[in-house]
């Protein structure tokens, strides 16, 4: 130990060094929620001006915010909470971080060392509940340690594939005096993630590749958590093969959703043509995506003729739930840029003719116009959801701001992947693996705080909004100017359609019943109330909630019988999809393996 | 080619090399029950000088894509230093240890002593109505031994679960 650290260990406490540590990270902002086991941290916070703090109302909130925060800028999202209820409370948002990849780094307060296991007040065993729950944890256990595992654990949230980390900090750790260490340069002993793409693996791909007769090149949150410089390559590799591109709900905004070469979103909810084009295709490229279940439909009915490239940081993705023809472990970015050579190099010519007999098919498909819906315009018509989230899309467009959108989850939340399109990553904050409904208000927050200029947006659904309502009052303290667009169709409106499909139209406990007026309940946490009822009062709605620069509740009265197509339903495969009701010929329904998926 | 999920299973017996650090063990174990694998065996104990590592070996089994994630699994912890599975990198060796104990008299008494020897068990507790045999080897040479104990008064059993190491000069 040289003499500078002892001489900090002798002056500064445990907070001062967690903070010290903070601030050597690049930490700008912290979501939290105090508590006794965390008071020494929130004294330290209060006798510096560095690092700000976001008081939240809730601690689920703190680490939405803190994911919301992280998948706008790319950089790690900070959560403090105190022990026992302030730590189970952020559970749920750290496997929501956990499943969607996303980086955050969760500190909790614990009872002092010596009272551990003691069922102490306010103790719970925080590492225990959330080692599943997290990417990793720890317990800090002693002063000499705590300066080198807050500095790991920002490294293992961004490291490899990017995920939450919890440090658990016992109050006396807090307040004791510890030594500080600077941040490590060297390696990390165990956990060193491979980056860089095997050579070989990235010839093989593209020997399939340039051999491809009908491909397509499906992507996912990867090529967002690496970064936007590999959406730009992305975009590089897409144009110059000029193949066909789909997207997963995490990964929409990678690849414009303007340019032609892109199909939209694939998946359950997908289009017509993205999953028409994965079933049909001869080869497939996967970067960044983890064939997750929404995506796949029937496994063994997936994609079942082609040769498949799976591209992905983390090699456990391989072949879990799709075996694979080529596996390519490495960060997207450094991946993309070796296709992009590898496909320079190879003097291969794809084969032309039969790539505009694989577009023509296509264009076949898209031609469906599968998001197709009608909308009476009727001035005192009811709005289709699809309709409102459109228009929405339009009248913030000629805005030109850089606009964010955040969902709950439910109908809306697919509606907004399928028609609020997005040209840039890092613009869309969605709870994909988890499906988390309360995660998009919090999220709205965190990209705020992050944004303070650009136009934030919550599409929400009545249900959802009402699971994290109480932030409302966070956006009144900070001036935080998110809109919180509700689709309100009355209805936990998916599970209402799961109902109807598989349930026999039987209702049960889908009705939101007693809902508040939406309008007061946004004056009341001094944010401005709006509602349209119908057709004629949709734009102005928008165009107010847009020109104001407050905290907006709008209240969207749709359809409360919509449903969300195309659907492939449970257990079925992509070309077994249901069209909406402006289709004819309706594939077959859900079968009896399928009822039992969720 | 392989399809998903399907395939004959085999066993696999897996060593992994991870950080001596509190919660390592919960993190194994929770990641086979979490995501549904099996654990027919598992031992762990130090084995540097300084107590900084650790060496956990894992008898499991499952169809060949199960068992190649369980690996890919184990390889993403944090703590994990490396992951070897010995039972497809060249050929191994396994041993366990048995503790036993044999309750009786008379003939079946001396029954199981001289089966005992024959197995190259040692006995490291005797009264003149129990004995304590103590024996090494592979997991199916134990078993053999137990069932031929069974009807010679055996009543209790402690085992240590698998120890494995390659052979020749590779090492994890
Ligand atoms: C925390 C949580 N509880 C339950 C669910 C199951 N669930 C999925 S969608 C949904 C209904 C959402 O209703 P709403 O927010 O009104 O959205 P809509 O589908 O009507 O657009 C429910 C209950 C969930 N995803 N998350
Ligand atoms: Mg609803």
């Amino acid at each position: 130990m040289d003499t500078h650290m002892t001489e900090a260990a002798t002056t500064a406490s445990g907070a001062e060094i967690l903070l010290r540590a903070l601030k050597d990270q690049g930490v700008e902002v912290i979501f939290g929620y105090p508590g006794g086991a965390v008071l020494p941290i929130y004294d330290a916070l209060y006798q510096q001006n560095e690092i700000r703090h976001i008081l939240v109302r809730h601690e689920q909130a703190a680490v939405h915010a803190a994911e919301g925060y992280a998948r706008s800028t790319g950089k790690v999202g900070v959560v403090l909470v105190t022990s026992g209820p302030g730590a189970t409370n952020a559970v749920t948002g750290l496997v929501d971080a956990l499943m969607d990849s996303i980086p955050v780094v969760c500190l909790t307060g614990q009872v002092p060392t010596h009272l551990i296991g003691n069922d102490a007040f306010q103790e719970a065993d925080t590492t225990g509940i959330t080692r599943q729950a997290t990417k990793h944890n720890y317990l800090v256990k002693q002063s000499g340690d705590l300066a080198r595992i807050v500095h790991e654990a920002f490294y293992v949230a961004k490291a490899g594939r990017p995920g939450p980390v919890l440090v658990d900090l016992p109050k006396d750790i807090l307040i004791n005096p510890a030594p500080y260490s600077e941040k490590p340069t060297s390696p990390h002993r165990s956990y060193t993630p491979r980056t860089e793409p095997d050579p070989a693996a990235i010839r093989n791909a593209i020997a399939l590749l340039k051999r491809a007769e009908r491909p397509i090149i499906y992507t996912g949150g990867g090529v967002i958590n690496a970064g936007p410089e590999a959406a730009e390559l992305l975009c590089e590799f897409v144009r110059l093969t000029g193949y066909p591109c789909t997207s997963t709900l995490m990964g929409l905004g990678a690849f414009p959703a303007s340019d032609p070469l892109f199909l939209g979103m694939l998946g359950m909810h997908g289009t017509y043509e993205a999953n028409m084009t994965m079933h049909g295709a001869d080869v497939m490229l996967n970067i960044g995506a983890r064939f997750d279940d929404r995506v796949t439909g029937r496994v063994n009915a997936f994609s079942p003729g082609s040769k498949k490239i799976h591209a992905d940081i983390d090699p456990s993705s391989l072949n879990k739930n799709i075996f694979v023809d080529v596996g390519i472990i490495g960060d997207a970015t450094q991946i993309l840029r070796a296709l992009l050579a590898a496909w320079k190099a190879d003097g291969t010519k794809p084969n032309k003719a039969a790539l505009a007999d694989w577009w023509q098919t296509i264009e076949g498909w898209r031609a469906k116009n599968c998001l197709k819906f009608t909308q009476t315009q009727n001035p005192s018509g009811i709005i289709k959801p699809q309709y409102a989230i459109k228009r929405l899309h339009e009248l913030t467009a000629a805005t030109k701001r850089d606009t964010f959108i955040s969902t709950e989850v439910g109908q809306h939340q697919m509606w907004a992947a399928q028609y609020f399109p997005f040209d840039k990553p890092n613009r869309w904050m969605t709870s994909g693996g988890l499906g988390t409904m309360g995660y998009g208000l919090p999220a709205a927050m965190g990209v705020q705080i992050a944004h303070p200029d650009a136009l934030v947006i919550d599409i929400a659904g009545e249900a959802s909004i009402l699971m994290n309502i109480q932030e409302m009052g966070t956006l009144a303290q900070y001036r935080l100017p998110v809109k919180i667009f509700i689709l309100n169709n009355q209805y936990m409106g998916m599970v209402r359609q799961w109902q109807e499909l598989l349930h026999g139209s039987r209702y049960s406990e889908s009705y939101s019943e007693a809902l508040p007026d939406f309008v007061k309940l946004a004056e009341s946490f001094h944010a401005v109330g709006l509602r349209a009822n119908n057709v004629g009062e949709l734009d102005g709605v928008i165009q107010e909630m847009l020109a104001v620069n407050r905290p907006v509740i709008a209240d969207i009265c749709v359809d409360q019988k919509e449903n969300c197509f195309p659907m492939i339903p449970s257990g079925a495969a992509h070309n077994e999809m249901i069209l909406g009701p402006e289709h004819e010929g309706q594939a077959r329904g859900i079968t009896d393996e399928g009822l039992v998926l969720v | 080619m392989q399809v998903e999920g399907s395939g004959p299973h085999r066993s696999a017996t897996i060593s992994v090399l991870v950080e001596n650090e509190s919660g390592v063990l919960a993190r194994v174990i929770g990641l086979f029950s979490g995501r549904g694998y099996n654990i027919d065996s598992l031992t762990v104990a130090p084995v540097e000088q300084d107590q900084r590592k650790s060496r956990i070996t894992i008898v499991t089994s499952g169809t060949e894509m199960v068992i190649e994630q369980i690996k890919a699994q184990l390889d993403r912890l944090v703590p994990v230093y490396r992951v070897s599975d010995l039972s497809r990198e060249g050929s191994h060796l396994s041993r366990e240890l048995a503790l036993i104990k044999v309750v009786g008299i008379g003939n079946a008494r001396q029954e199981a002593l001289r089966l005992a020897d024959a197995f190259r068990a040692r006995v490291i507790d005797a009264t003149t109505e129990s004995f304590v045999f103590e024996l090494t080897g592979a997991t199916d040479k134990l078993d053999a031994f137990l069932d031929l104990m069974r009807p010679l008064g055996l009543v209790e059993v402690s085992r240590t679960g698998v120890a494995a190491i390659a052979r020749g000069t590779r090492t994890i």
